[in-house]
């Protein structure tokens, strides 16, 4: 097993490495199935009558709706620690995700960190998907941690 | 009525009150969101890892969970957050934006315990024709201790306008 330090130097080779883009077509029921599996009663994502009255004039998505499209990221091989850890993960919207859109996902290797916590040393990664629409605007930005300890 | 029984747990969940988008002038840092219970079960796991595409065992298969050092299956942890998501969504109205949902995850929940969310208002800022909440938010499980802790942040349209 590396050091934390050779580890950390090693996982920082694979910063800013970007993954292959992947696209999907937002459908209703894509939308709906979603809610569903959440148990989200709310009747913007299933009642097109109910949303046309709200200020979106139609059915939208819920907000993290597009962590389901996850880019792939070739993850770097650290040989470092045993566990492997979620930390977290941050959704930003710039717009409400409607059906037709045509969503573009790209992931990046973002960032690497050591760190010296109470039961020895962790890398944190950050993993950043950017989420774009057909015109090339900025629909919302997923960035998820990863511990390796 | 087995037979809705059935479709009514796999479909669209009952809403009981018509969604109403919240007046920012009534909103103050302090306000506490109306909590949101929810009682997962693996049925619930497996719609959601068809709807999100993330299949990994832990969530359904109680045996691989077993050997990965779990008690169980254990609840997602974007489901985690679309919970969240929903409290804030559910709390502020159909026009309201929610911006950012930013979640920790501290522990592991599964199937069979209900789930809690909480949010608390800690900072509004009137703009230009919308008001951005900023709010702390969390799940706890039975036990009461924070096993996802975050923050977000949701749009309302400013009073009277669309």
């Amino acid at each position: 097993m590396l050091s934390l330090e050779a580890a950390v130097e090693k996982a920082r080779q694979y910063v800013g490495l970007v993954g292959p883009a992947v696209s999907m077509t937002v459908e209703r029921t894509t939308i709906r199935r979603f809610a569903e599996s959440i148990g989200d009663p709310n009747p913007l994502y299933y009642d097109e009558e109910f949303a046309r009255a709200t200020r979106w004039g139609g059915i939208i998505a819920p907000p993290t709706f597009l962590c389901l499209l996850l880019p792939p990221l070739p993850a770097p091989e650290i040989d470092f620690g045993t566990v492997k850890l979620n930390g977290g993960s941050v959704f930003e919207s710039f717009r409400p995700v409607r059906p037709g859109d045509v969503i573009i996902g790209q992931a990046e290797y973002a960032d690497v960190q050591a760190k010296q916590g109470k039961g020895g040393g962790m890398l944190i990664f950050q993993g950043r998907t950017r989420y774009t629409d057909g015109d090339g605007h900025l629909v919302a930005i997923g960035t998820g941690t990863g511990i390796q300890k | 009525m087995s037979v809705a029984t059935e479709q009514g747990a796999a479909g669209r969940p009952e809403a009981i009150v018509p969604p109403r988008t919240l007046e920012p002038t009534t909103v103050a840092v302090g306000d506490r969101l109306p909590a949101l219970i929810k009682q997962p079960t693996t049925r619930q796991l497996v719609m959601f890892a068809g709807a999100s595409g993330d299949f990994y065992e832990i969530h359904y298969d109680n045996a691989v969970a077993v050997e990965s050092g779990l008690p169980g299956v254990i609840v997602h942890g974007y489901l985690k957050m679309a919970w969240l998501g929903e409290l804030v969504s559910a709390w502020a109205g159909p026009d309201a934006f929610v911006q950012r949902v930013e979640v920790s995850y501290r522990g592991t929940d599964v199937p069979g315990d209900a789930y809690r969310l909480e949010g608390q208002v800690t900072g509004v800022s009137p703009g230009d024709g919308v008001t951005t909440v900023e709010l702390e938010i969390w799940g706890e499980g039975p036990t009461g201790a924070k096993t996802t802790i975050g923050t977000a942040a949701v749009q309302l349209p400013a009073a009277g306008g669309r």
